[in-house]
């Protein structure tokens, strides 16, 4: 496997203006003979369907759920990043590159991220004319607010739920092109596997989940714009659903799979209450605007927030981030909140979260403009955990949440596989080892709304137009594969239910592939991780049928592919002996104890190989250079 | 505090579209206050599973009270009591120990039922096929803060577009009527300066797919506003009859 990132040459600012005029195009009447598929409806796959199909392509999206207005994009709370400088505070194109590629703690590619920020600005535009109702000032123009490892106000929202919005508007372009025939809407299928033909991708096998059936569909190219796969630690913020099933049997069929130890833990979600909990709920991060994170200063003071002096409680952010403060990035405020419990002075019935406390805010603006700004989240904290957050600070605690990690892809976000092209969260591309607030709905739309339209006809425009057959052996044979693996998990009726064993794994990954890791708990992990495959394949009970609607076995397919799928995991994160983001091993820190990057050793993006079963992955290493910023270690402080 | 309670739960249990279905008859065992409701029937449905039964088949996904999948009628209430609130968001500290929970699917003619508590809401798609959007294509945007939109508009705007789109008010409304979602959608663009160049053509396109589907009409009964689990106003039904009055007595022929 040879990696080549195709990234265009020129100066930083140029690449993707010449990289466009470089692509071969298609014409307009050419484009309505070719087929492409469209695997998922979050953002990234519903404004991909949309702008491929205004264009003239023959288009069809398949996603999970009963609609395409309700992948997990739709949670995203806080808002979306672009370099419009409406505020006048010193932003540019150059410093949202600059302080997405240092967020990244400098794992992520010059030019996909300067483009990134170069598109933003066009995306506000988009959703604007698509009706998305943003925030105002009373002057009638857009409002903006600040966000995690930024110190400027760029960030553009509509109240607690910006991924709503967005997301609504790339759902109503969707529907619009549905209407008009040029899209062919597939809801409530699942993607099981991935058609290589020749080398080259040329369809999918769904399972239709209300009937049962395995379907075959054909194209001249496949996108998968799936999400992320932080549901393989049992418990994230993603939605039920989200998992590693396309992106996975992508990478069984020759997709490299990149970073994928890059997991973002976020630091401000709502404390787990229990056994029963069944996944958890973020508090946005443009809450630590206004809120201040404290502790007691004393392990195991037990008194209640109120009965805490001014002078006994430990605001660390604030201490040890005097610039950055309570708005350092989401990997740096984990970790903190991490040694604050680990040292006894966590709070909650459990010890293992830390308060965020509005009162300071509330003293200075008043209640009125502090509910204004906030309302919906203190409601759904409230509705969650019975307290009110205007009167006793929140309680938050860290929790996965995003996946930096996804299927390698080169500039034109094509994967290892020619004619498989990636997007969103499932790809790697632009957030390096750690994502800013702000910028998954920004990366989502770029990739779907402009970059993909842009270079996907490159590809395309060296095929033949002929319509691929369904009906030829490798579509069946794949679709056998499914069949088998599908007859497997029903036949096996042990005594175990599915959620035991994703519950194992994912508190395995949390403790030995969560927010700090070690070489030991790593090859402890490595060594368990096999041994509870193996019983899920004797031991699993999934009752029902496959030729009907079955959630049972739905998921069984999903944790299936998570306990293959947490062992590359755990092999990039040992193999990644530096701390650099969110990937923080005990073993490399500095005096200050704070991440210490290794750019001798690991300035490349880990891209692994699938060699066969039960083999180790093949690791390949795509060197990344910095010509236009200096490598330098991260300090907010 | 937490603390646990027993419920008793009669849940509708139906093969398919097709078959027969009938109400069966659980005991939840102790179940923590803390718990949503949905954990609760996740709770069951591992009992189930553990003793050879298929689980409770419902719809649900980000948990949160947004994707708008989760629904169903709890003791004669979309969503269940708990006002502005989704089933995924209710929480058993609503619930009193020895409570009998009658669980059903939202029933209505334009959402068939798929399984157990699972039904078919892609009418609503339908709806917003027909004009729920403006008709831009990528590209062809002009720089956001060119358009200054008064703030209280994009306010009111912003009300109405918070739909999720759950289906709670067609299965509350005793006509099985559409209107809440139709005005909400109507409402959000006729608010707004981008949504001007096909106001008309939106509302009426709308509402003659509404009555195709077979939604019912409004019998001003208010039970879809009661039901929503995001408060959207029932006045987003009066603008979209004002909407609906104004474009067919003045919209140019198109």
């Amino acid at each position: 496997m040879h990696l080549d990132a195709k990234i265009p040459s020129g100066p930083l600012p140029e690449k993707w203006d010449r990289h466009r005029f470089d692509l071969k195009l298609i014409t307009p009447a050419n484009k309505r003979k070719y087929d492409i598929l469209v695997v998922g409806a979050g953002l990234a796959g519903a404004s991909a369907s949309a702008s491929l199909a205004e264009q003239g392509y023959n288009v069809k999206t398949l996603c999970l759920q009963d609609s395409p207005r309700r992948g997990h994009s739709i949670a995203a709370q806080g808002g979306i990043n672009a370099a419009k400088n409406y505020q006048n505070d010193g932003d540019s194109v150059f410093r949202l590159f600059y302080d997405t590629i240092k967020g990244g703690d400098f794992r992520s590619r010059e030019a996909n991220v300067y483009r990134l920020a170069q598109i933003s600005n066009s995306i506000i535009d988009q959703c604007v004319a698509q009706g998305v109702p943003f925030a105002r000032e009373y002057g009638g123009g857009l409002a903006n607010r600040s966000f995690g490892g930024a110190q400027v106000s760029r960030t553009f929202y509509a109240r607690g739920q910006t991924g709503q919005q967005l997301l609504l508007g790339a759902y109503g372009a969707l529907m619009r092109q549905v209407k008009l025939g040029k899209v062919t809407l597939l809801p409530r299928r699942e993607m099981l596997d991935l058609v290589v033909e020749e080398g080259e991708a040329r369809g999918i096998i769904t399972r239709n989940l209300i009937s049962g059936e395995l379907e075959c569909h054909g194209a001249h190219a496949v996108v998968i714009a799936t999400g992320g796969y932080g549901n393989a630690y049992f418990l994230s913020t993603n939605a039920m659903a989200s998992n590693v099933t396309a992106t996975f049997r992508a990478y069984k069929r020759g997709a490299a799979f990149a970073n994928p130890c890059f997991v973002q833990i976020h630091p401000t979600c709502i404390p787990a209450h229990g056994n029963s909990q069944s996944k958890l709920t973020l508090m946005s991060e443009s809450l630590r605007n206004d809120g201040r994170v404290w502790v007691p200063e004393k392990p195991g003071d037990r008194r209640a927030p109120a009965d805490i002096p001014e002078a006994e409680r430990d605001y660390y952010l604030e201490d040890k981030y005097p610039s950055f403060g309570n708005l350092v990035p989401r990997d740096v405020a984990s970790r903190n909140a991490k040694e604050q419990c680990d040292a006894g002075k966590g709070v909650g019935a459990t010890g293992l979260a830390v308060y965020l406390d509005f009162s300071d805010a509330i003293k200075r603006d008043g209640l009125q403009t502090i509910e204004m700004k906030y309302g919906n989240l203190f409601q759904m904290y409230e509705k969650i955990t019975d307290q009110n957050p205007t009167d006793r600070p929140m309680m938050i605690s860290p929790a996965v949440h995003y996946t930096m990690g996804g299927l390698w892809v080169d500039y034109n976000l094509m994967s290892t596989i020619p004619g498989l092209f990636v997007l969103g969260e499932a790809n790697f591309s632009d957030h390096g080892a750690n994502r800013l607030g702000a910028s998954a709905l920004m990366q989502g739309l770029a990739d779907g709304y402009f970059i993909l339209p842009a270079t996907i006809g490159s590809y395309l425009a060296g095929l033949t137009t002929k319509t691929i057959n369904i009906n030829q052996s490798t579509f069946l044979a794949t679709r056998e594969e499914v069949e088998n693996r599908i007859s497997r998990l029903l036949a096996t009726r042990g005594r175990r239910t599915i959620d035991d064993f994703h519950r194992q794994l994912g508190l395995l990954l949390w403790k030995d592939c969560g927010m700090t890791r070690n070489e030991k708990g790593l090859r402890e992990a490595l060594a368990r991780i096999p041994a509870i495959r193996e019983e899920f394949w004797h031991n699993v009970i999934v009752p029902g049928s496959g030729q009907a609607l079955n959630q049972s076995l739905e998921r069984a397919g999903r944790v299936a592919d998570f306990l293959e799928f947490a062992e590359v995991m755990v092999i990039d994160a040992l193999s990644r002996t530096e701390s650099c983001g969110c990937h923080f091993r005990e073993e490399s820190r500095g005096a200050d104890n704070e991440a210490r990057r290794d750019d001798n050793n690991f300035c490349h993006v880990a891209a692994w190989e699938f060699s066969g079963p039960s083999t180790h992955p093949t690791l390949h290493k795509e060197a990344l250079s910095f010509e236009n910023v200096e490598l330098s270690q991260r300090s907010y402080t | 505090m937490s603390r646990t309670i027993s419920l008793t739960l009669r849940i509708w249990r139906q093969e398919n579209g097709t078959s027969q279905g009938a109400f069966e008859t659980y005991r939840t065992g102790p179940i923590s206050t803390e718990m949503s409701f949905l954990e609760m029937l996740d709770v069951v449905g591992e009992r189930l599973t553990l003793e050879g039964k298929e689980p409770v088949a419902f719809d649900h996904d980000c948990r949160e009270g947004i994707c708008g999948m989760c629904g169903a009628v709890v003791n004669g209430q979309a969503h269940g009591h708990q006002q502005g609130t989704t089933l995924c968001q209710l929480h058993m500290r609503h619930f009193k120990d020895g409570d009998t929970l009658v669980i059903e699917p939202f029933r209505s003619r334009a959402f068939p039922l798929i399984k157990d508590l699972v039904v078919d809401r892609s009418a609503f798609d339908s709806l917003i096929a027909e004009g729920g959007y403006v008709s831009v294509n990528t590209g062809g945007a002009i720089e956001a803060n060119t358009l200054a939109i008064p703030r209280k508009i994009a306010d009111l705007a912003l009300d109405a577009a918070e739909c999720i789109g759950c289906g709670a008010c067609v299965a509350a409304c005793p006509n099985g009527a559409a209107m809440l979602f139709v005005g909400a959608k109507v409402s959000h663009l006729a608010l707004l300066p981008q949504g001007q160049p096909e106001r008309s053509r939106r509302v009426l396109a709308m509402v003659r797919k509404m009555d195709e589907l077979g939604f019912g009409s409004c019998g001003n009964r208010r039970e879809c506003e009661a039901a929503c689990p995001k408060r959207i106003s029932i006045s987003n039904v009066a603008r979209l009859n004002r909407e609906f009055l104004k474009a067919s007595l003045l919209a140019d022929e198109e």
